[in-house]
């Protein structure tokens, strides 16, 4: 076991953080959270400062347009970003994680052509139809129909927990083009125009009364069969792909977001002076030991991945207790403020240093619960680390 | 970067794994459950042989001369293995309490300790000494001393006290040592002590600071077996035991009662892995926090993981044969041994 990084990494480190440290502080203030249209103006603009450095999905293969960085360059690449204040990936979360590794792996030479470089360069957004009112945990129940017509499938149904499809050009869309019955092996996966009549986006209001996704009514929408990826009916093997990658490296920033949350915690409760309570220290002291082992976790991830050249099931091992230690931490947050955390307007701010107000507090409480429902539950989470890893047998 | 065990700690893991298998296999463990004879000579001896007491020991003195790393690996087969007796006190005492015998009291240049009086160690890397330690338990309120538990006092040779203030050495057989009759774990032989003496100081505040240190990764280490050690014997019941005409381990209650022991195992494992090699490749990490953190993590995994382990197996988890408790009522006594979790939260919240 070695944690020290080599000397070519630590000189992708040095480089990289050197470029951070000069273009960070030249971006312009964050769009707000609710305006979708400025929220792709500044993240796309982001990947196009990323693209132009060299540093766009550093580890997609060269012929993708990336430039194969090693699981350790990616860790630290995400490492330095966190580190720098650099912008999130934002609406090039699809693109990037999701939908161009798919591309990357499965598409066909002139689909890596067509698809690949936009999104690197930022210049076109993917969002995802995967999930349906009926098939949430049970995705391969799903029943949004596609039907082959000549050189196009017509697509009708409906999606949901679509995340800014209305500023999205694509969506990776799983549609069922087997029999009703036929589950995983019924499926197709396409790349839908989102500018195509027939579709219909209605946001969905969340319990932090913001839209953050919503629902997507498909009514016989043209999709160019030369927009599917790997073959009919092999869409659910193709969405496997994706979805490892989900659990694989995705979340590693997060880890490293909560570390520099729980060390604001820490200097809000100076400030109110709750850290004379050694309930409150000790309280720290356990999230922060866990979110140290979630670290080390996400590092003993990168290395299988190094040798075995896939993400592993390790993934859903640190996926699920990223979730659960979030929404502790939001929770410790609220009790930390007490009679403050009961508004959402801002009552006493931050104060600059590190402190932190009542509204990001609150905030951070309310979006702790969908990290155990978004990107595969807990409970399914759970059934996988059972099944996968244990070889329990499916019930 | 590479943060997967390398071959040669694979190995060292095999290898401790299969002596544990053939010379100390549970049913033999179990046959000494509540005597004298659970720490014998002969076996310890066979611990040694296999490195365990020496893997830290610097080449120049008889040891081989590894690390943290290395020592971490073997540990958790040990707990695992449940093997009984003051391991960690007589492999910390072999590469912590190994020295010149003159100079100061308190500087550990090279992170042992100076002035350790003549023969303490000798014969321990060999395992013909036994060592076994002790925290120094509070003053009560009316200055009353509070009786300390030693364990193994039988087999010691050598019994080092630790305080804040340092670490100080005393010969077992001074002591006035009552027998614990029913001690929690069957396989720990206690000793009630009364009044512990001051006994002879060797070692200062840093010395001390260290043993708790390398203490809480390696006790974290035997967690961290007993932990994989209920998730591995939870699995195996949930595979063959059937109700409802189906193997229980299909229900998902029982499903995610296992899926919550493996990420609370494996969450742990990877934390007293990154403090060994933390404290092993100074640099990477702060040492301090990161073994607080790890002991504190091990200590809960162990501790829920044996306590579901007994769920799991329903009304045979409550019986005495079912060794289901073994691994629970150890965890306690490692718990105790790295010190009170909330004092190791608080140490992690001081240094983050």
């Amino acid at each position: 076991m070695d944690l020290r990084y080599s000397e070519t990494e630590e000189s992708f480190r040095l480089e990289l953080r050197k470029w951070l440290v000069e273009v960070v502080p030249t971006l312009g203030p964050k769009a707000s959270s609710l305006d979708w249209p400025a929220r792709r103006v500044y993240d796309t603009t982001w990947q196009r400062m990323l693209f132009d450095a060299g540093y766009a999905g550093i580890d997609w293969p060269v012929e993708g347009g990336g430039r194969a960085a090693s699981p350790v360059e990616q860790l630290i690449y995400l490492e330095e970003l966190e580190r720098a204040h650099a912008p999130y990936v934002g609406v090039n979360f699809v693109g990037l994680l999701h939908a161009g590794p798919t591309i990357v792996v499965e598409g066909t030479p002139e689909q890596r052509a067509r698809f690949l470089p936009p999104i690197l360069r930022g210049d076109e957004v993917w969002c995802q139809g995967f999930s349906e009112p009926g098939a949430g945990s049970d995705l391969a129940s799903l029943r949004t129909k596609a039907v082959r017509d000549g050189d196009e499938y017509v697509v009708t149904g409906q999606k949901i927990w679509t995340s800014h499809a209305e500023v999205a050009d694509y969506c990776e869309l799983l549609v069922r083009t087997g029999d009703e019955g036929s589950r995983h092996r019924g499926i197709t996966w396409l790349a839908m125009p989102m500018d195509q009549p027939g579709i219909d986006f209605r946001p969905l209001k969340t319990i932090a009364g913001s839209t953050e996704f919503g629902e997507l009514f498909l009514d016989g929408v043209r999709v160019p069969v030369a927009n599917r990826m790997g073959e009919e009916n092999d869409g659910w093997r193709v969405t496997m792909v994706t979805l490892s990658f989900e659990r694989g490296t995705a979340f590693v920033s997060e880890v490293l977001q909560s570390m520099e949350f729980l060390r604001d915690l820490r200097t809000t409760a100076e400030r109110t002076g709750a850290w004379a309570d050694g309930d409150v220290r000790r309280r720290l002291g356990h999230l922060a030991a866990e979110l140290d082992a979630l670290w080390a976790l996400a590092r003993r991830n990168v290395s299988q991945a190094a040798r075995t050249g896939v993400p592993g099931v390790g993934g859903s091992v640190y996926k699920l207790g990223l979730s659960e230690i979030r929404q502790r931490i939001g929770e410790f947050g609220m009790d930390l403020i007490g009679g403050a955390g009961l508004s959402w307007d801002d009552l006493q701010g931050g104060d600059g240093r590190g402190s932190i107000g009542n509204t990001e507090l609150v905030n951070t409480w309310v979006h702790g619960f969908s990290r155990t429902i978004a990107a595969g539950t807990s409970q399914i989470q759970r059934n996988i680390i059972a099944e996968r890893i244990l070889g329990l047998p499916k019930g | 970067m590479d943060f997967e065990l390398s071959d040669d700690e694979a190995a060292l893991a095999d290898g401790i794994r299969s002596l544990c298998a053939g010379r100390f296999p549970l049913d033999r463990l179990r046959a000494a459950e509540g005597g004298d004879g659970l720490v014998d000579l002969e076996g310890w001896s066979e611990l040694a042989e296999a490195g365990v007491f020496s893997l830290q020991l610097p080449e120049a003195s008889g040891g081989i001369g590894l690390g943290m790393a290395a020592s971490a690996v073997v540990f958790e087969e040990l707990g695992r293995a449940l093997i009984p007796g003051p391991l960690l006190a007589s492999h910390l005492a072999a590469y912590l309490l190994a020295g010149p015998t003159d100079g100061p009291t308190d500087g550990p240049t090279d992170g042992r300790v100076e002035g350790v009086p003549d023969g303490l160690v000798d014969g321990v890397a060999e395992g013909k000494v036994v060592v076994g330690a002790v925290r120094r338990p509070p003053t009560s309120g009316t200055g009353a001393f509070v009786p300390a538990l030693v364990e193994s006092w039988s087999s010691l040779g050598v019994l080092v006290v630790v305080d804040d203030e340092g670490m100080a050495v005393v010969d077992p057989a001074e002591l006035d040592a009552v027998r614990i009759a029913r001690p929690l774990d069957p396989l720990t032989a206690l000793w009630r002590v009364d009044r512990l003496p001051e006994g002879r100081r060797i070692a200062g505040a840093a010395a001390a600071h260290r043993w708790r240190r390398d203490q809480a990764v390696l006790g974290g280490a035997l967690l961290v077996g007993l932990a994989a050690g209920t998730l591995e014997m939870a699995v195996a019941y949930a595979k063959q035991r059937e109700q409802f005409g189906k193997p229980i381990g299909s229900f998902q209650a029982v499903k995610h009662m296992c899926a919550d022991m493996l990420v609370a195992a494996e969450t742990a494992r990877a934390a007293v892995h990154a403090a060994a090699v933390t404290i092993d490749q100074p640099g990477v990490g702060d040492a301090d926090r990161a073994a607080a953190g790890a002991g504190l993590l091990a200590s809960e995994a162990a501790i829920k993981n044996g306590r579901t382990c007994i769920q799991v197996h329903g009304g045979m988890g409550f019986t005495w044969d079912v060794p289901a408790h073994l691994y629970l009522m150890r965890a306690r006594v490692l718990s105790e041994a790295i010190g009170p979790v909330a004092g190791l939260a608080e140490l992690v919240a001081e240094l983050f």
